[in-house]
Order: C-alpha cells, then structure tokens, then sequence
C-alpha cells in the first residue's frame, strides 16, 4: 500500500529542544518561593526506626520542615511506600527534609538524631529459601497468590543444594501454569537437553535521576516529573498526591530514559507534592545518581533450570522451565510467566510447563526493565538452540526457521492466536542481508589470541494493545492539532503514531501540529509508553480519531453545502462534493462551521465511551474547532506480537577474557514501518542494552552487609562508544498486520532480547559451544572455564562478587 | 552523622549504632554556609557564550552549577554530577570538559561555550545541531547537549575524523538509550562525510 506519511521519515518536533539545550526536563523547571528537599535514606539493608528526634533539625535557620512516613498516607506492604519506618534496602528513604537549599537540608539531616533496630536481611532469594533463611520483609520471603500477597515459604535443605546443583527441581512453585502432554513430548523428543542458569539484575540507571517539582495554586496540584507516559499517569499520581484527577496538571514534556522504570507513577514522585502541600510553598526533589541507583528500578534476577526436548527434525518439542525470581523487598514480579511466554511463541513446542518461585530480597526494589523476563530467557534458550542443532547435525538458521511462529502461531498457556507472524521471512532477510552463509564458516577462526565467533538470537515481546482514545482538532485556520497523550520517552512515538491520523485525514505534514507533554494542553487517554505497544496502540487510536473528523467534514459538507454526507470526499486539506467540483470547503472553512454547529462537531458533546481523561481534554478545546475524537473498538484477535533478529560476529581474546564485537545487524518483524529512522534508533539502541546484559551490566551486593558495590554508571557499566560496533546495520521485514490501519506492530524490547541473545550464542560458538548458561559473561567467567577452573562465584551466584 | 554513604562509613555508622544520609546533593543552590575569609573574589565575571555575565559563586561550586542554577542555562545536564557520564559537556577555550567536574572559579580568563551558545540569532541551528536533527541522532536527549559539545569540540581541531576517531573522541559521553550509531552518523554528516 502507498501511504503519504506512512514510512518516511519526518522531523519530530521535541527534537529542536534536544539539540538546542531548550528541552525541559523535570528538574529544569523552577517556581517562585521553590525550595528544596533532600532525603534520608537507610543505610541498612533491613531495620526499624526506633528513635527519630527531629528537633534540632526544625530548629536551624533556613529549614522549613520535615517529611516522615507518619505524615502520608499508610501503605499496605509490599507497595512501596513513599517514605517508611522500616526501610527494606539500602536507600530505602526514610525521611525528607525541606530547605532554603540543599546544604541547609542536608546539614539538618546530619542533626536527626535517628536510631534504627537491625533485621534480618538477604541478598540471594536461594538463602532466604532455605529451612531457617532470612525473610527480606517481616510479613515473609515471597510474593505470590492471586492476588499476589507476602507469604513465607522455605525448602527442604536437600531441596535446595538439589537446585543449586543443577537437579530437576522437585520443591514447591507457588507460580505454575502448563499446556500439552510434558511427558509425552519430552518421550518423542531426539535430543534432550538440561541446563541450570542465572540472570543477575541490573539497575535501569537512565540517564535523567528522576527528579520532581510540585507546587499548589488554586486548588490544583502542579506535578513536573519524569516519566516514560502522560496521560496514563493522571488516574494513578492523582490518589498519590490526594487530588482529583480534574485538579491534576502533569508536566512531562521530556524524558531522559524510562527502560520500564517509569511506566508508572512511582512512590518518591509524590513526595514533593505533600511537601509543597504541607509547607505552602513549591518543593524540588533533586535525585542524586546514587539515589537513582537506589529507586530507580532493577531488572528482576532469574536463578532457575530448564529442560528442553528436540524432534530429529529440529522442532522444539517440550520445555520444562523452573524459575527463582529475585524480586527485591517490593511488589515486583511477571518476569517468569512472560519468560514462559516467550518460549511458548518463539519456538512453538507442543508442551510447556512453567513454574517460579518470585522471592523477595534486600537489593533495590526491580521492576519492567525491556523485555522483562523474555530477554532473561533468549539469553539461556537461543545458545541451546545451537547446541540443539549442532547435536541434530542442522544449521543454526535453519532450526530457527524450522520452529518459527507463523500467523497461526499460539502462546501462553491459554494457547491463544497471534494478530500476524512471519518470522521465517525475517531470518530469511537477515540470512541474506549478513551474508549468514559465509560468515558462519568464520566460526572458531584463531588469530593470535583472538577467535572468531558468530551468533544469532532472536526477541520476542507483545507489542500491542487497543482501547484507548484519540483526538484530532482542525481550527478555522486550516491546523490540525493531533493531540498524543503518549509519553515522550525518546521513540517519538508519541509523534509517529499520529502519522495514522494525518494519512487518514488526507494533509500535508505541513498543516499538522503536534499536541503533547502536559495535561493542560487537553490530551486524550492514552496507553502507557512501554511494553512496546505505543505504535500498535495508537495508530489505531489516531486512525480512528481521525476517521471521526473525516466523517465529521463530510457532515458539516453537505450542511453547509447540500446533499448527503455521502456524497462528499476528501484530499488536499479540503472536503468536496464528488460530483460537483464546485461545492467544498477548505478544511479551515469546515471549522468554522463546525463552531456553528456546535455539538458533537465542535466537541461540545462527546461520546460516551471515551475516557474521563479524554472527556476532560475534548471539553478543554470545545468550540474551538471541529472535533474528531474516538475510543479504539477496532478488531484484534490476538496477542500482537513483536520479533526482532540480531546477527553478530566478535572477536574474543581467549588470553584476556574480552571480546570485541565486530559487526551487528538487527532484523525488525515488526509489521509495517511506520518511520524508518525511529525503527532503525530503537533497532540499534535495544541492541546496544543487549551487549550490555550480556556481557557488563549486574547487580554486586557484599552479602554480608547488604551493600552495593555498583551504584554509579562506572561500576553499573552500560556500554560506551567503545563496546559497541561502530556500525551497526538494520533491516525490517516490513509485512503488514492485519490488525492495525497502518499494519504497524511493537518493536522496542525485542530488539533488546535478540542481541543479548545473539552475543550469548557467538560467546559460546567462540569457545567450542561452551554454555554459560548466566548473564552477564564476564572475561573472569570466560578465562575460568578456559582454564578449566571452577566458576569465581558460585552455583547460580546473584547479585554477589 | 554521615552524609555520605561507603563502606567505611558504614560500617563506622553500624558500630556507633549511627545512620548515615543518603548523599551529597547537587551542592547547595544558594548562598549557604559560612563565608570563608579569602571570598573576596566570589563575583566574578565569565566569558559565556560570548557575552560577560556577572555572577556571585561560592569557592566550592562547580560550573555545571553555575550555569544551571544561577544562569538559568539548564541545556547543561546533570546526569551523574561526578564525571562519568558526559551530560555536562562544554568547551573551555574550545576543549570539551565535564561542567560539573570544574569549579567555576577555575572559568575565570576563559570563554565557556554551552549547548545555548550554538544556535544562531536568527534561528539558523549550528552545522553539528542541524545534523543531529537529520539523523534522528537523539533518543530521549538528555545526554544530547553533551554530545554536541564534544562533536563540536572535536570538529573544532579535527574537521575531517574519521568514523573511528569520532567513536574514540565521543566515548567519554554516555548514551543510556544506545544512540551511538546514530550520533556517530551526525558526527560524519556534520563534517561533511555523510554517505
């Protein structure tokens, strides 16, 4: 299909502000009379407050007040709380206090005079998991039930050495879920292989501390944050602060970097708020990079064993999958069922069986972090997909290809469809376009110390949703305002999905202006900004915004004009009568007269199945133009899904335990290409987050203190410039779904879990097949097993030296 | 009572049964504390962006707080405050130098070059901003002004890197979202080698 907008790249607006420094971040934002609050946070991994002694403090010039967990609302554990009595990690705020300006703050914090009781505490979920092991929080070790709830649960000691050492684990999983006959698909199986592994966590550490500005006026809370989201946030941040959602003004106009830790509202983000409340007056927060490190979210850690069936054909033919999640003290967790997921598409085997244990720990508190739990999994299932094949004398594409999802695809244990899938197209392409034929004879090449390793990984995320709302405005003076509540979390999606609407609308990019990034400026409700679902989402949404417009136009055509509102067509910025050239409105006359009209033309009334959010925004902007507003009741039948394949050749110096990573190509399966230059940052950025994982990013707790060892970018160590190939190419399958207007499905998160993946299979084919079965690879773990030595860590070591 | 949570502190915190704060701040945003006896120099005038601006600074205050706080130009980032990531990069008598690593008084007798400084009066973006627009070279873009600091520092005394040297100059800049490829695509375009 040809489209106007649809596949060609354009300039997001937010992206002057970038390069000029003009961009607004949360912590740029000042107020008059704004002061500042620092925190206290815990210094112990698990404890009490005992004695809190403020008076001192209070008593210094230039202090205006204190914050403690009794002055907010009570939290039920394991939510976090905004500050608490019992703090659960190191860094776990405790207090806050509100100054002239942060030294002032800060001195009164040394004045507290502050006692806390010492608890039990644990940085390995398999230690709490033993007969007499610590509870990371009073109320017990795990999370789990429906609804999920702190329960307490302890192994047999045989239970656990038989775990740690790599035995079928037989101790209970309070998580489980399974389809097919396990048994009798593990009994056709050829080959059978069983690995025990572990993914240790690692901090989101985005690149803005997540800092917050509130203030108070007239009643209305003014909230200036971070997050991944916009209009997602009202309904959640507005219980937080103690506000309506009406009385709610959020301001995130940018985001310096989400990864999952700002989906949502987050506990500090309110702290400001009650502050500015309490003091009258505006309060900063201003986060620290070892404060980020803190609350800034952490992937969920995986210690866990699989067992995995092969046809002599090569089909996946049944997966056994046990899973310790490491959840940190907070509500967290998912991560296992979605790695469960992930296999269940991905490789399609005919039974699966799912179990988990999601054990809370004193490390910082995890949650989404890109492809949660289906990257943990692509980095330990794809390298036994090579051994697989090298066992089953296949190639390594092929028995990729043999197990790929089609659009008849099933998943989950509910087995249900997929919108579309092509990922035999996909490996195809990439095969071709990296010349997978002949570089695969690279494999084990030895110059000097350096060998010679190729891999290939695949991702897999749903990328897609349905249900929230679009709004689009055209004014009398011909504009098209195309309002986003999407987030601006550094895809610009929120500005590429409203390419739908401009396409459906028949204009020029020219005449459209983008409304977004503050609830003030009337956004329509609109899907979290993550989980890879934006595109899907809300092209929809806006297609169908915009399809109201359209018929909208004709209405107002044929009252304006005469005839049916049938009889009218549209292009080039004016509606027209197919018959009679010479009856049409330009679009800015059509506004005009939707103003007369009134109604539901100039939203002064709307539908009744949009959001609360969106009926707030449409009355904002009603009677200024015609109104295209619409919730998305369009068809899906099924879990839309997102695929992503990376092919990557390193060079690994067997004498010194590094690798170099030669060259990378990531192939989208991702439906349509909505715009190019977005698809191909998100392709090589989630690829980047993939070395990463695999080889540098991890959590380092001293267990016998409790105490990160890793809390700033250095010691965390994302990759640089230097760890990443200089050029990395990218390519897309570029099939339609059937399921959205624009045939557009999610990309962000696979592209992360094939490169982990891929890394991990070249790292293995490097050193003979070896299968490390942990992330990250680093050059210790690689020169151990190159000398034959045992592990420097332990079985299944997380979140340790 | 600490303000800086370590090891050592800690443990010397566990053993007088003490607490420690969270950590040290951004530095103070006003004139706090006691005024050492040798202030005398505290208003100082900087070479910024070309124009002289007078400001009070304390003996202790970095530039990036300068220029953030009391300056208002808010494109020079803070993303870690303690020299690891880039996001405070500006041009010292045209070298790339973390903001937030120099102490303002050590500005004194030279030009300081931020992010703000670039953009033409009319509007015109500056050669290395407008390539980075072309390239989609920005994901969220916190780190952004950082990087364009160090992209025009570098064309400043390299007009002609190539791909490599660009990597090898840039790497002190961070990027979260993994952008390098694409800023590195801005870096070539910018010096006129865009293929």
């Amino acid at each position: 299909m040809t489209y106007q907008h649809i596949g060609k790249d354009f300039t997001p607006p937010d992206i002057f502000g970038k390069v000029t420094g003009k961009a607004k971040y949360a912590e740029d934002f000042t107020a008059d009379g704004m002061c500042y609050a620092r925190l206290l946070v815990s210094p112990m991994p698990h404890a009490r407050v005992k004695k809190l002694d403020l008076k001192a403090a209070l008593a210094m010039d230039g202090v205006f007040g204190v914050l403690t967990a009794d002055n907010l609302p009570p939290v039920e554990a394991p939510n976090g709380g905004i500050l608490t009595n019992e703090p659960v990690f190191i860094g776990d705020p405790i207090l806050a206090v509100a100054a002239v300006d942060e030294k002032t703050a800060e001195d009164a914090i040394s004045r507290i005079d502050i006692e806390l009781e010492p608890l039990p505490f644990t940085v390995n979920p398999t230690d709490s998991l033993r007969p007499a092991g610590p509870n990371a929080r009073e109320e017990g070790n795990i999370y789990a039930g429906s609804p999920p709830q702190v329960g307490e649960l302890h192994w047999r000691q045989d239970e656990v050495e038989r775990f740690l050492a790599g035995g079928q684990p037989s101790a209970e999983a309070p998580i489980e879920w399974q389809y097919g006959d396990l048994e009798a698909s593990f009994d056709n199986a050829a080959v059978i292989l069983t690995e025990s592994f572990v993914t240790t966590g690692y901090a989101h550490m985005s690149m803005e501390p997540r800092s917050v500005m509130s203030y108070w006026e007239n009643g209305k809370c003014f909230v200036y944050g971070s997050t991944q989201s916009q209009s997602f946030i009202i309904p959640f941040l507005a219980p937080m602060v103690g506000v309506a959602p009406e009385n709610l003004v959020y301001v995130s106009e940018y985001c310096g970097g989400g990864f999952g830790s700002k989906i949502f509202p987050y506990p500090i983000m309110a702290l400001p708020a009650h502050f500015a409340k309490k003091l009258g007056r505006p309060v900063m927060l201003r986060i620290t990079r070892e404060e980020e490190y803190y609350i800034g979210s952490a992937r969920v850690g995986f210690q866990g064993w699989i067992k995995a069936g092969f046809a002599a054909d090569g089909r996946v033919s049944a997966v056994d999958l046990y899973i310790v999640q490491d959840l940190g003290p907070k509500r967290a967790g998912g991560d296992a069922s979605s790695a469960g997921g992930a296999v269940s598409i991905l490789y399609q085997p005919e039974a699966l069986r799912l179990r988990s244990v999601p054990v809370l720990t004193n490390t910082t508190p995890r949650g989404a972090q890109r492809g949660p739990g289906q990257n943990q999994i692509a980095a330990i299932f794809e390298p036994m997909m090579d051994k697989a094949a090298q066992e089953l004398g296949l190639d390594r594409v092929a028995i990729r290809r043999i197990n790929a999802p089609d659009s008849n695809a099933k998943l989950n244990a509910d087995q249900g469809p997929v919108t579309s899938a092509h990922m035999a197209e996909a490996l195809d392409l990439g095969a071709k376009r990296w010349n997978w034929a002949e570089k695969a004879k690279r494999s084990g090449r030895r110059k000097g110390s350096k060998v010679t390793g190729i891999g290939i990984g695949q991702g897999y995320h749903a990328a897609g949703t349905s249900g929230f709302d679009g709004l689009v405005r055209i004014t009398p003076d011909g504009k098209i305002h195309l309002h986003s509540g999407v987030g601006n979390l550094g895809t610009y999606s929120y500005a590429s999905t409203t390419r739908a609407a401009a396409e459906a609308l028949k204009c020029d990019w020219s005449q459209c202006e983008i409304v977004h990034g503050r609830s003030a400026a009337h956004l329509p409700w609109s899907s979290y900004q993550a989980g890879s679902v934006t595109i899907f989402t809300h092209t929809r949404a806006n297609h169908v915004a915009a399809l109201d417009a359209v018929a909208k136009l004709k209405e107002v055509a044929a009252a304006a004009l005469g005839g049916q509102a049938g009889d009218y067509d549209i292009d080039g910025q004016r509606v027209f009568h197919r018959n009679r050239a010479s009856r049409a409105l330009s679009y800015g006359e059509a506004a005009a007269k939707a103003i007369e009209m009134g109604g539901k033309y100039s939203g002064d009334e709307v539908p009744e199945d949009i959001h609360d959010v969106t009926k707030r925004a449409v009355a904002g902007i009603a009677g200024t133009g015609l109104v295209g507003v619409a919730k998305d009741s369009l068809p899906m039948r099924g879990t839309v899904p997102g695929f992503a394949i990376g092919f990557v050749e390193i060079e690994l110096d067997v004498e010194t335990g590094k690798h170099e990573i030669i060259d990378y190509l990531a192939v989208g399966e991702c439906g349509t290409v909505v715009h190019p230059l977005g698809l191909a940052n998100q392709l090589r950025g989630g690829g980047v987050w993939g070395f990463g994982m695999a080889t540098t990013e991890r959590h380092v707790y001293d267990p016998q203190n409790g105490l990160p060892a890793n809390v700033g970018f250095y010691q965390c160590k994302p990759p640089t410039y230097l760890d990443v190939p200089s050029n990395m190419d990218w390519a897309a399958a570029d099939i339609p779904d059937p399921d959205n207007p624009v045939g557009a499905r999610g990309i962000g998160e696979p592209a992360m879990g094939c490169a982990v993946a891929a890394v991990m299979c070249a790292l293995s084919d490097a050193l003979g097949g070896h299968l490390f079965n942990r992330t990250p690879v680093t050059p210790d773990v690689i020169l151990s097993h190159i000398a034959g030595l045992p592990p420097t860590s332990g079985p299944l070591a997380i979140n340790t030296f | 009572m600490n303000v800086k949570l370590n090891r050592r502190r800690f443990i010397k915190g566990v053993i007088a049964s003490g607490i420690a704060a969270g950590t040290i701040g951004h530095g103070n945003a006003a004139a706090g504390g006691a005024r050492p006896a040798e202030a005398v120099d505290r208003l100082l005038s900087l070479n910024i962006n070309g124009r002289t601006r007078r400001v009070d600074v304390l003996p202790q205050e970095t530039l990036a707080h300068t220029l953030r706080y009391k300056l208002g130009l808010t494109g020079t980032k803070l993303g870690c405050n303690r020299g690891e990531c880039g996001a405070c990069t500006v041009l010292i008598d045209d070298v790339p130098h973390y903001a937030c690593s120099m102490l303002t008084h050590n500005a004194r007798g030279k030009t300081v070059l931020t992010v703000e400084g670039l953009q033409q009066a009319d509007g015109t973006l500056h050669p290395v901003q407008q390539a980075f627009v072309d390239e989609l070279a920005p994901q969220c873009g916190f780190c952004t002004p950082g990087q364009i600091m160090a992209t025009v520092g570098l064309l400043r005394v390299n007009p002609k890197p190539t791909r490599e040297q660009a990597r090898h100059s840039l790497s002190g800049n961070l990027c979260r979202c993994g952008a390098y490829d694409h800023y590195l695509n801005a870096v070539m375009r910018a010096s006129g080698q865009a293929t």
